[in-house]
């Protein structure tokens, strides 16, 4: 019983990193209709740069904080962020509006090869480390109900406590705030978001800053876990079949779907894996995600696509 | 001047639906036929033989089955590697276990259990389309992946799923030197894509188009959409499928699962979108440009004498590829095919336009 709750709890908590990564397509999804391929890279890039300035930052003032390094690198990395969604909409977006589903998606992928290129120019190609002052002992809990009680990373448990914050930042800034419902708007109709005066443009850069916060966070959780590599973009992989279960235009999808995807991942290694082979945590997702298109395609809590096929 | 259909007359069925209806095509075809079957093995280097050509030859086929899906059907996929790993394992687990079997018959039999997997896994294309299907694909893909690196019985029990041949010959003729392995690749590719060429100029191919097009519309005028779709995964995944075998057999010789991984899949989409969306052509331009930007990446700046550090070509490689994938679905999504037919086009009147 120990054992099941613990590996439970892993896969809550690994749950809970990969529903941060599926926040970014479920955001951009639904304010731009566009299913961006380039969150992974946009994680590589965006942990990348705070890793960079974290180096520089206290080089180029010539002072020895790392506190307000930290900070001063996070800053610097929003605001590289904030350029590249800039980027993207004047050179990309803004001559592709209108396009099928299946070019936007071609694009994002091109997008994402530039990134990555781009960045491992820019910020170098080793790999570096973010370190945010995260614990990484584990903790015991419940020590009183189990024998042994169950073993937790504390910095799992700081990533899971920052992504569910993050979570309900963005859920307060897209209620409350006029922007907010702008971007609502857009996402609901864009011809008429446009009429009423929402200038289109500016809500897409806002929309693909706001990824690239999120992708920031996510990238800085899991850099300072695995290390500032290349192989982080490919964690965005993970994130898909994610999305697709939790549903594409819904942010409490993105969450559920995240947590149903790590704890699945988790169980089946241990309890169906050894069965198979082993290893089998690479293709879980996909095809736990593949059947699940089949039974309900518009995932667990996304829109009904009526839509013939 | 020279290239102009002007009093070339039709004058029967047969020589209004030939593939090249203008002579100077025919003539241009078949000097390129004496050019790669004749003097490239004549005249071309080891080095560019094996750096360049042939893996020039065995991505054009590849990209030319992805183009059927992709390109002509409208179903994208991202699980080419997986397709391609399919046909290489299933020939050299064909190849092994079968005493004294013909080399084309288990590349050929590769083919057809990539058909089988890549039919399986276009199911979900019935219900789903677009960047579900994506997914749909790339689940194929990390599967495939896993069960080469993990089943035994498809690696024949080597550990890290690594597997190699040696000893190829067809009809007692060897397979050994780059002259040969050349020319064995180009004949498959040759002859695929006549019968590519012939299946999207036929019945079948229209109906893969309308789909692409417009799917209500194409059931409403009497096209079955599983019927046009399956069949697009099934060639499709034939095609890709030989070409893994080839890849795996002729052009690497031993090989992992690492050889098929999601990379090569991304590779082979962007060939298809450089090279030409529908266009046999295209394959082409698209394989040929891919193969050869990162060797002519890694050979310019020591032309001109200023050496850059391979880490540095590669990321550079990474960014053209990205940046000419969002030029060319910008400015011309129907890649370079297009910009030769416009050529061509524009050649026909050349030099007095008006």
């Amino acid at each position: 019983m120990g054992f099941f709750l613990e590996t439970l709890f892993g896969g809550l908590m690994v749950g809970m990193l990969y529903s941060l990564i599926a926040l970014g397509f479920v955001l951009i999804y639904k304010a731009s209709g566009v299913f961006n391929f380039a969150q992974g890279a946009m994680v590589l890039f965006a942990a990348m740069a705070m890793a960079r300035f974290y180096e520089w930052i206290p080089k180029w003032f010539g002072f020895d904080n790392k506190i307000l390094a930290n900070v001063l690198a996070f800053a610097a990395a929003i605001l590289v962020m904030i350029a590249v969604a800039w980027v993207i909409e004047r050179l990309v977006l803004r001559h592709l509006v209108n396009q099928e589903h299946i070019t936007l998606l071609m694009a994002t992928l091109g997008i994402a090869y530039f990134l990555e290129g781009f960045g491992q120019t820019l910020f170098g190609s080793d790999i570096y480390k973010i370190d945010v002052g995260l614990p990484k002992d584990p903790v015991l809990v419940f020590e009183s109900l189990f024998q042994g009680g169950i073993l937790i990373n504390k910095e799992d448990l700081y990533a899971a406590v920052i992504a569910a914050v993050l979570v309900a930042l963005l859920a307060l800034f897209f209620q409350k705030t006029a922007t907010g419902r702008a971007l609502r708007a857009v996402a609901d109709d864009h011809q008429a978001a446009q009429s009423i005066g929402i200038p289109l443009g500016r809500i897409w850069i806002i929309v693909w800053s706001v990824a690239g916060f999120v992708a920031l966070v996510a990238g800085v959780i899991w850099g300072s876990k695995l290390g500032v590599q290349f192989s982080l973009s490919l964690v965005a992989l993970k994130a898909l079949p994610v999305v697709i279960l939790g549903g594409l235009t819904s942010v409490p999808g993105a969450i559920i779907g995240g947590l149903i995807i790590g704890v699945g991942e988790k169980l089946s290694e241990i309890y169906i894996g050894p069965k198979l082979g082993g290893g089998i945590e690479i293709w879980f997702a996909y095809v736990l995600a593949l059947v699940f298109l089949l039974v309900r395609p518009q995932g667990l809590f996304g829109e009904k696509i009526i839509d013939r096929v | 001047m020279l290239y102009r259909e002007n009093g070339q007359f039709k004058s029967n069925y047969r020589s209004d639906q030939q593939i090249f209806p203008i002579l100077q095509d025919r003539i241009a075809m078949v000097a390129l036929l004496a050019l790669v079957l004749v003097i490239v093995p004549m005249t071309a280097s080891p080095y560019l033989l094996t750096a360049i050509f042939i893996p020039f030859l065995i991505l054009s086929l590849a990209a030319l089955g992805l183009n059927i899906l992709v390109g002509y059907c409208g179903q994208i996929s991202l699980g080419t590697g997986a397709f391609m790993a399919v046909g290489a394992y299933a020939a050299y687990n064909v190849q092994t276990r079968i005493d004294g079997m013909p080399l084309i018959a288990s590349l050929l039999l590769g083919g057809v259990a990539s058909t089988a997997v890549g039919v399986l896994f276009g199911v979900p294309s019935l219900r789903i389309k677009g960047l579900y299907l994506a997914v749909a694909t790339l689940a194929a893909q990390f599967f495939v992946d896993w069960a080469c690196l993990r089943l035994g019985w498809v690696t024949n029990g080597s550990s890290s799923g690594s597997v190699s041949v040696a000893g190829l010959n067809v009809l007692g003729l060897p397979i050994e030197s780059p002259v040969q392995k050349y020319l064995f690749a180009l004949v498959f590719l040759a002859v695929f894509a006549l019968l590519a060429k012939n299946l999207v100029r036929g019945a079948i191919g229209r109906e893969w188009m309308a789909i692409r097009d417009m799917d209500v519309a194409a059931a409403v005028i009497g096209i079955r959409p599983v019927y046009a779709k399956l069949t697009a995964f099934a060639v499709s995944s034939f095609i890709v499928g030989v070409a893994g075998g080839l890849w795996g057999f002729i052009h690497l010789g031993s090989w992992e699962p690492a050889a098929f991984n999601i990379d090569r899949s991304f590779q082979l989409l962007f060939m298809v979108i450089i090279g030409g969306l529908g266009s046999i052509m295209g394959s082409f331009f698209g394989a040929a440009f891919i193969v050869v930007l990162p060797i002519l990446l890694d050979g310019l700046p020591y032309w001109f004498g200023i050496p850059i550090d391979t880490a540095l070509a590669s990321h550079l490689t990474f960014m053209i590829f990205g940046a000419l994938i969002v030029f060319f679905l910008i400015v011309e999504p129907h890649g370079i095919a297009r910009l030769w037919s416009t050529a061509k086009e524009k050649l026909r009147l050349w030099p007095f336009p008006h």
